[in-house]
C-alpha cells in the first residue's frame, strides 16, 4: 500500500477549521461531574458501563449455577432463571458493550486520534452521558419494582413479553425495559451524533481520512450504523409499550391466556421481529467493528509492523457495515416468514463472510514475521483473533437455513454469539484497556496480575463455550432453566454442564482480579510517561500524560503521515510518529 | 465557523479530477464536506437518522394495513366535514397541509433575511412560521377531539380495524410532537435574533459558545424535514 504514504513530503493544505473555543469549567462540579470534556465523559461513561456490567457477571453466575446445579439453589425457580437471562443478555449487548465500546473509547479516542480539541458539541455530549446514566438507573430499578425486571428474554419477543404468564409482563418489568430503551437511543443519538461530525469536519490539518487509525474508522463506522439502527428499535419500542400500556394491537394477535380471550387482535409478532433484527443484526456489527479496529491498531504496534492492506481494511470495515443491513433475518429462519426470503438472506449473509475473512488474513499477514512483543494487549489481540475464527466459523453453520433450522434454539447458538460477540469484543476491551490505561492514568497496569487475568479469562472463556457447542449438537434446547430427564440428554451434558458452571464462576472471579488492578495501579503502577508503548498515533503525542483539557496545549498538531509507520526502513527509530515531518521539511513547518 | 484563516506558507498540490478527485476532495483532512459547518453537518445526519425512524413507523403501518382482515376505514368518510350542510372529504387537511407547506415558504425567507442580518424580519418571520406551525398543531387537536368524540380510540373504532386509530394516533402523534418542539426552538431562536444575540455575539446560556445567524438556516432544515414528513404521512393516511 505505497500509495498510502505517498503524502509523505506533500505540502500539508492550510487550516480550514478554525481553532475551537472551549468552555472552561470554573468548579470542581464542572470540572468533573457535569463536565463537558470528552475524555471525562468517556471515564463516566466506561465506569458506568463497568458497574452496570458486574450486575451483568453476577447474574450470569446465577444463571450457570441454576444450570450446572439445578434444584439445588432455592433462590433460582424459573422465574428469576428468566429474568436473568433477560438482564445479563441486554445489559451485555447495550448498556456494556455499545455503551462501552462508543460512549467510553469513541470520547476517549476520537478527538485525541483525528487532532482535535474535543467533540464539537461538548455540551450535547456531556447531556449523551447523562441520558444514558438515566436509561441505566431506569433499568437497574426494574430489579427492585413489583413482579422484579422482565423475563421476555433479551430479543422481548412478542406476544409473551407482555402477557401474564411472563416475569414483568403485565407488571412493571417490561414497561421500564421498553423505557430505559427509549431513553437510551435518545441519550446515544446526541454522543452518536458528535462522534460522526468530530470525525467527519473536526480534524487535524494532514488528517485525512484515509491517514486515520483503524480504531477511529472501526467506532466511526459502528456510530453511523447505530443512527441508522437504533430508530427500529425505538419505533419498536414505542410500538410494544403501546401494546402494553393503551391496549393497541400492532404486535399482538387475537390471543387467549389461561382460557380466556384477551382483548387484543389483527397484530403481528412478525413485524417486531423484523423491527427488532433490523436493529439487532446491526448492533452485532456496531459492538465488533469497534473491536476490529481497535484490535488492528494493538496488532500493528505491539509487533511493530504497518498493518497489512491499511485500504482493504477500511472498505472491509465499511462493507460490513453497510451488508449488515441486509442480512437482518437470519435470525428469523424458523418465524414462519416467507421461506424465499431465507434464499435471499443465506446469501447475504454469506457475502459478509468475505470481508470477514479479508480482516483476519490481515492481521494475521500483519503478525507475519513481525517483532512480535507479547505484552498484554498482544495477548489479548491475538486471543481475540483466535475467538473471533471460532465464532465466525459456526456463524457459517447457522447462517444457512438447511443447519440452522435443527440447530436453532439450541446451546449451539448460545455458544456461537458468545463467542463471536461476547467473549471476542470483550478480549479486546481488556487489551484496550492495558494498552490505553497509561494514556488515560498516566500510570502501568500491573503485569503479573495482568497475565493472570489474561490466561484465566482466555483458556476460561474456552472452557466455558467450547463445550457448549457439543450441547448444541446433542439437541439441549437453550433457554431452559432445567433439563429434566428426557431421553436425549445423556450424563456427559449433566457432566459438562456442572463443568462450564465451575469454569464461569472462575473467570467471573479474574475480573475481579481485573477490577482490583485497575484501581490498585492508579496510585501504585509504574509511571508510564508519555508514550510507553512507542506508539505513531497522534493520543500518544500529546504534550502532557494524561492529556489535559484542550488535550495539544498552545499548537493544534499537524499530521504527515499515516498512522502505521513502524520500523520503517533506515529511520532512526522503529516508529516515526503522524505529527513528525518528513526530514528536511520541519524547518518550513516550523516557520508556517 | 468558516472565517478566513491564516493563509498558509505553501498553497495547496493541484487535486486530481473526476472520480478520482471527488474521493481525494472527501477524503483530504479537516472536513469532508467543505463548507459545511458542524452544526449544519449534525443537524443533516440527525435528520437522516429521524428518517428511518418516520421510515419504520410508516412502514409498520404500511405492514398493518396490508395484512389486515378486517376492512379499513375509509380515510375520505372519516376525515370529511360537515361545512354549511355541504358534506366535504379531506378539507381540514387541506387546509392543515397548505398551513405547513406555507410556513416553509415563511421559513426560508427568514432565513435569507438572518443572514442579510436584517433582525427585524428575520425574526417577524420566524413568529409567523411559528404561529403557522402552531395553527397546525391546533387544527390537529380538533382533528384527534372530532375522531375522539367519533368513537376511535387507540384500541379500536366504530368503522373496522383497531390499527387504524392506533396507527393514526402514534404516527400523528410523533409528527405533530416535532412540530411542536420546532415551535418550540423557532420562539427561542426568533427572542435572540431579537434580542441581537448574534450581532452583539453574546455566549449560549448552556453552552457558553458564540451563536451565529447560521442557526437560523440549522432551524430551518428541522423544519422543512418536519414538513416534508407531513407530505409522506398525508400521501400515505389520508390518500392511500
Amino acid at each position: 500500500m505505497v500509495d498510502v504514504r505517498s503524502g509523505i513530503g506533500e505540502a500539508v493544505p492550510p487550516a480550514e477549521v478554525e481553532d475551537v473555543e472551549l468552555y472552561h469549567p470554573h468548579s470542581w462540579w464542572t470540572r468533573y461531574v457535569f463536565s463537558q470534556d470528552a475524555k471525562i465523559i468517556a471515564i463516566q461513561y466506561s465506569t458506568t458501563a463497568i458497574a452496570i456490567g458486574m450486575v451483568a457477571l453476577v447474574l450470569s453466575w446465577l444463571i450457570r449455577l441454576q444450570l450446572g446445579f439445578p434444584g439445588t439453589f432455592e433462590l433460582i425457580d424459573a422465574e428469576r432463571y428468566y429474568q436473568f437471562i433477560t438482564m445479563h443478555g441486554m445489559i451485555m449487548v447495550i448498556y456494556l458493550l455499545t455503551a462501552l465500546f462508543l460512549g467510553g473509547f469513541g470520547n476517549y479516542l476520537i478527538p485525541l486520534m483525528v487532532g482535535a480539541r474535543d467533540m464539537v458539541f461538548p455540551y450535547a455530549n456531556m447531556l449523551s452521558y447523562w441520558i444514558y446514566l438515566l436509561a441505566v438507573l431506569v433499568l437497574a430499578a426494574s430489579f427492585f419494582a413489583p413482579g422484579g425486571p422482565t423475563g421476555a428474554g433479551w430479543t422481548l419477543y412478542p406476544p409473551q413479553a407482555i402477557l401474564s404468564n411472563t416475569p414483568g409482563g403485565r407488571d412493571w418489568g417490561i414497561i421500564l425495559m421498553l423505557s430505559s430503551l427509549i431513553i437510551f437511543i435518545i441519550g446515544f443519538t446526541m454522543g452518536g451524533l458528535n462522534y460522526v461530525v468530530t470525525v467527519l469536519q473536526g480534524r487535524a490539518r494532514g488528517m485525512t481520512l484515509m491517514r486515520m487509525p483503524l480504531t477511529v474508522w472501526g467506532i466511526i463506522t459502528a456510530t453511523v450504523m447505530a443512527l441508522l439502527a437504533f430508530p427500529a428499535l425505538f419505533v419498536a419500542c414505542v410500538m410494544m409499550l403501546f401494546d402494553r400500556l393503551l391496549g393497541t394491537s400492532f404486535f399482538m394477535p387475537a390471543i387467549a391466556e389461561m382460557g380466556e380471550q384477551l382483548e387484543y387482535g389483527g397484530g403481528s409478532p412478525i413485524l417486531f421481529q423484523h423491527l427488532f433484527w433490523f436493529f439487532g443484526h446491526p448492533e452485532v456489527y456496531i459492538v465488533a467493528l469497534p473491536a476490529f479496529g481497535i484490535v488492528s491498531d494493538l496488532i500493528s504496534t505491539h509487533a511493530r509492523k504497518n498493518i497489512f492492506g491499511y485500504r482493504m481494511m477500511v472498505w472491509a470495515i465499511v462493507i460490513i457495515g453497510a451488508l449488515s443491513f441486509v442480512v437482518w433475518a437470519h435470525h428469523m429462519y424458523v418465524s414462519g416468514m416467507n421461506p424465499y426470503f431465507g434464499f435471499f438472506f443465506a446469501t447475504t449473509t454469506l457475502i459478509i463472510a468475505v470481508p470477514t475473512a479479508i480482516k483476519v488474513y490481515n492481521w494475521v499477514l500483519t503478525l507475519w514475521r513481525g517483532d512480535i512483543h507479547l505484552t498484554l494487549p498482544m495477548l489479548f489481540a491475538l486471543a481475540f483473533i483466535v475467538t473471533f475464527v471460532n465464532g465466525g466459523l459456526t456463524g457459517l453453520f447457522l447462517g444457512n437455513v438447511v443447519v440452522d433450522v435443527p440447530l436453532s434454539d439450541t446451546m449451539f447458538v448460545v455458544a456461537h454469539f458468545h463467542m463471536v460477540m461476547g467473549v471476542a469484543p470483550i478480549l479486546v476491551i481488556f487489551g484496550a484497556i492495558y494498552h490505553w490505561y497509561p494514556k488515560v492514568t498516566g500510570r502501568m497496569l500491573n503485569e503479573a496480575l495482568g497475565q493472570l487475568h489474561f490466561w484465566v479469562t482466555f483458556l476460561g472463556a474456552y472452557a466455558i463455550f467450547f463445550p457448549m457447542h457439543y450441547l448444541g449438537l446433542v439437541g439441549v434446547p437453550r433457554r431452559y432453566h432445567e433439563l429434566g430427564d428426557a431421553s436425549f440428554v445423556t450424563d456427559s451434558v449433566h457432566s459438562l454442564n456442572a463443568f462450564i458452571s465451575v469454569a464461569a464462576l472462575i473467570v467471573g472471579a479474574a475480573q475481579i482480579v481485573f477490577l482490583f488492578n485497575l484501581v490498585w495501579s492508579l496510585r501504585h503502577g509504574r509511571e508510564a510517561g508519555g508514550n510507553p508503548w512507542r506508539a505513531t498515533t497522534l493520543e500518544w503525542q500529546t504534550p502532557e500524560t494524561p492529556p489535559p483539557h484542550g488535550n495539544w496545549g498552545k499548537e493544534l498538531p499537524v499530521v504527515y503521515r499515516w498512522a502505521y509507520d513502524y520500523s520503517v526502513p533506515g529511520a532512526p527509530e522503529d516508529f516515526i510518529p503522524q505529527n513528525q515531518p518528513a526530514p528536511g521539511r520541519m524547518s518550513h513547518e516550523a516557520a508556517s | 465557523m468558516s472565517a478566513p484563516l491564516k493563509p498558509s506558507a505553501l498553497e495547496p498540490l493541484p487535486r486530481s479530477s473526476g472520480l478520482a478527485g471527488f474521493a481525494s476532495d472527501w477524503a483530504s483532512d479537516q472536513r469532508a464536506f467543505k463548507n459545511v459547518s458542524w452544526g449544519k453537518a449534525m443537524m443533516w445526519i440527525f435528520l437522516l437518522s429521524d428518517t428511518f425512524v418516520f421510515g419504520c413507523f410508516l412502514i409498520a403501518y404500511m405492514s398493518a394495513r396490508m395484512s389486515t382482515t378486517v376492512p379499513w376505514p375509509n380515510p375520505s368518510e372519516v376525515f370529511a366535514l360537515e361545512i354549511g350542510g355541504v358534506h366535504v372529504p379531506l378539507i381540514l387537511i387541506a387546509i392543515m397541509t397548505f398551513v405547513l407547506i406555507s410556513s416553509s415558504g415563511t421559513m426560508a425567507m427568514a432565513v435569507n433575511y438572518g443572514y442579510r442580518r436584517d433582525r427585524r424580519k428575520t425574526a417577524a418571520l420566524m413568529l409567523l412560521t411559528a404561529l403557522f406551525g402552531a395553527t397546525f398543531v391546533g387544527m390537529q387537536a380538533f382533528e384527534w377531539s372530532k375522531l375522539i368524540a367519533e368513537g376511535v380510540r387507540p384500541w379500536g373504532n366504530p368503522w373496522g380495524a383497531a390499527q387504524f386509530g392506533s396507527t393514526f394516533f402514534m404516527i400523528t402523534g410523533f409528527h405533530g410532537t416535532h412540530v411542536t418542539f420546532g415551535v418550540i426552538f423557532l420562539l427561542i431562536i426568533a427572542r435572540k435574533v431579537w434580542r441581537g444575540d448574534f450581532d452583539t455575539e453574546r455566549r449560549g446560556f448552556f453552552t457558553s459558545r458564540k451563536g451565529h445567524y447560521e442557526i437560523v438556516e440549522i432551524t430551518g432544515l428541522y423544519w422543512h424535514f418536519v414538513d416534508l414528513v407531513w407530505v409522506f404521512i398525508f400521501a400515505f393516511f389520508y390518500l392511500w
